[in-house]
């Protein structure tokens, strides 16, 4: 069997983006799985410490195709690279970070490859397919799991006779792990030149500003969200008032992002962020799967609701059946009164 | 020669609403209980089409829409708003596509089109958010992609600029044609049906929907023959039926499962003030806050 392929983002600052480690991380884990390699692929300009930064997550072979012309990044040459290197190598599964540049590069690779993708996995396993039409069995595929059609069903797709199986994940859904800081691999320097073509550079860059980023829900220990029950971005206020006072960050739904409430940078959810903080205030938020998928490994959970039925009181250790507006004032005065 | 822009746009059912009803006791969805509507996005990608014919003289918008034929419903839609055209491409063996075998169609009726200067998109749709048709029909048709398009900065017949909405920021990027743009939903929304295109259009009906109905348009359509919504099997856009539908399609989904909840064990509370004080002690208490 071959090897399991991760594409690694290169930030602003020359370093793997998160999500790529993230990445890198499950496909340590897959490739263990099926004992095979893992290898990376790191298109950009000079990156330095590309190795320490690399192997510790369990990297076998880092791919390196360095070029000033490859940051940033650009769909055609790193597709030109991505592509040829899939067709050399043939990888059995082949991840991407669900983000701006993996969900540009990656589908226009499953086509031109003619094979399959799907998009914003909440996990990813090994395991046998029997198709039924056919009756023929596959082993070792990989199961690629995704809330879908409005978040209402959970489906399992396999892609089983083409190659790579791809997929896409968000920022935060795996998770990143040192797999052994004496691992040790090797570094693969791709001729850049025998991968690209100059129209590959065809579409001009004229102006980029890229911001660092500001909010980072992802590792907060303590998270208020709001949902579309809080009904208005006035009243969302709230949410920002008791996150404020409890040291928490703030967190949203993608309704109340959708409806103007809060930022989208702050949406948490399959579409989104996903987060395990100590602890999940939920207010005003019904629990659809998308959202829950994004926040059902937080150590505690308590909601806040009207609707004694909301999906989201399943999975709550703690629920308060109220109207958020006269709950949340009643926490923020008792936790200033009797905090220091 | 003319500018020909031509807007892929899709049908769905407006999983924003979804009702109790949405899903049959078997776990499958039940399309028929939820609204079919314009896909959100395609009509942000109608908008760029539309502010980019307003700059280039002689530029026409043809819809493409790949579906069932009452998806003709927004073809129809996108004329009132200022589209010249539109096709419905609609065929048995074209159901059950994934990404993949729906990008190779909607590729062979851009195709069949002949010569064309830009195609636009919405990024995704809202009943599947993969996001995937757009680059990979681009692949197809193998032109250059703008993804997450915001705005037009500036446009003549010769290039586009585009701004782009990534995560952290923007890019403004810069292609001549031809070209394939995604929009993203935070770029200008669609503008309003316009009354006299309104009147112009709206006998506009394709030949599966007059055989529904029961008329013949043959004098109709010889005298305005902009009236005519075009439908074009998978022959019509000479697609090899390989590729199409289930068949066409390397994606298979192994299994769907209803979400069950694992219900756990919830302390359910009121809001009395004795209650939540309650509640909050015991997270200080237990040094979860504070």
């Amino acid at each position: 069997m071959n090897n399991v392929f991760v594409y690694c983002e290169v930030t602003e600052e020359r370093t793997i983006a998160d999500v790529s480690l993230e990445l890198v991380s499950k496909g340590r884990k897959l490739a263990n799985e099926l004992g095979v390699k893992l290898e990376a692929i790191v298109c950009g300009d000079e990156i330095k410490d590309i190795e320490k930064m690399l192997y510790p997550y369990g990297v076998d072979v880092i791919n390196y195709a360095k070029d000033s012309r490859l940051f940033p990044y650009q769909t055609l040459p790193h597709f030109s690279i991505v592509t040829k290197l899939f067709q050399d190598n043939k990888p059995e599964i082949a991840l991407f970070g669900a983000t701006s540049v993996g969900r540009d590069l990656a589908p226009r690779i499953a086509s031109y490859l003619r094979t399959g993708l799907t998009a914003d996995c909440t996990s990813l396993e090994i395991g046998n397919h029997t198709e039924n039409k056919t009756g023929k069995e596959y082993k070792n595929l990989l199961y690629q799991i995704r809330p879908a059609f409005g978040g209402n069903i959970i489906a399992t797709i396999v892609n089983p006779d083409n190659r790579p199986q791809m997929a896409t994940v968000r920022e935060g859904v795996m998770k990143k792990e040192i797999y052994d800081n004496s691992h040790k691999g090797i570094i693969n320097f791709l001729k850049v030149e025998d991968y690209v073509k100059n129209d590959d550079f065809c579409i001009k860059i004229i102006e980029r500003h890229i911001e660092q980023q500001k909010i980072n829900i992802k590792g907060a220990q303590i998270i208020v969200c709001g949902g579309y029950g809080m009904g208005s971005k006035e009243n969302f206020n709230l949410i920002h008032q008791l996150a404020e006072v409890i040291q928490g960050e703030v967190g949203a739904t993608r309704a109340a992002v959708d409806a103007g409430m809060c930022e989208h940078e702050r949406q948490i959810g399959q579409t989104g962020v996903t987060v395990r903080p100590k602890l999940y205030i939920a207010c005003g938020v019904s629990g659809a799967v998308q959202h829950r998928a994004g926040m059902q490994e937080s150590s505690k959970i308590i909601s806040i609701n009207t609707d004694p039925k909301a999906p989201i009181n399943s999975i709550a250790d703690y629920t308060i059946i109220g109207d958020v507006m006269e709950v949340l004032p009643k926490m923020i005065k008792y936790y200033k009164a009797n905090t220091k | 020669m003319s500018f020909r822009i031509i807007v892929l746009a899709k049908q769905v059912p407006d999983t924003r609403n979804v009702g109790k009803d949405a899903m049959k006791e078997d776990g499958t969805v039940n399309r028929a209980a939820l609204p079919a509507i314009f896909n959100p996005e395609d009509l942000n990608a109608l908008e760029m089409a539309l502010n980019i014919k307003d700059n280039i003289k002689d530029a026409t918008i043809s819809i493409i829409t790949m579906g069932p034929s009452r998806a003709a419903e927004i073809v129809r839609e996108a004329m009132y708003r200022g589209a010249d055209n539109g096709v419905v491409v609609s065929d048995r063996k074209v159901a059950g596509s994934d990404t993949l075998a729906t990008s190779y169609t909607i590729s062979q009726a851009i195709k069949k089109m002949g010569k064309f200067d830009i195609v636009i998109a919405g990024r995704q749709a809202i009943d599947g958010d993969t996001a995937q048709v757009g680059p990979q029909t681009a692949e197809k048709i193998d032109c250059p992609q703008i993804t997450y398009a915001e705005e037009v900065v500036g446009v003549n017949d010769k290039n586009i600029k585009i701004k782009r909405r990534l995560e952290r920021g923007i890019e403004v990027v810069e292609s001549s044609y031809p070209c394939l743009i995604t929009v993203h939903g935070s770029a200008k929304q669609c503008r309003s049906r316009h009354a006299k295109r309104l009147m112009k259009f709206k006998l506009a009906k394709s030949n599966s929907e007059l055989q529904e109905l029961g008329q013949d348009y043959s004098e109709i359509w010889n005298e305005r023959p902009y009236l005519k919504i075009e439908e074009w099997s998978a022959a019509d856009i000479m697609a090899e039926d390989n590729r199409l539908g289930l068949t066409g399609s390397p994606t298979k989904v192994k299994k769907i499962e209803n979400v069950v909840l694992t219900q756990k064990e919830s302390k359910v509370i009121t809001s009395k003030d004795e209650e939540i004080n309650d509640l909050m002690k015991e997270l200080i208490s237990s040094h979860i806050i504070g």
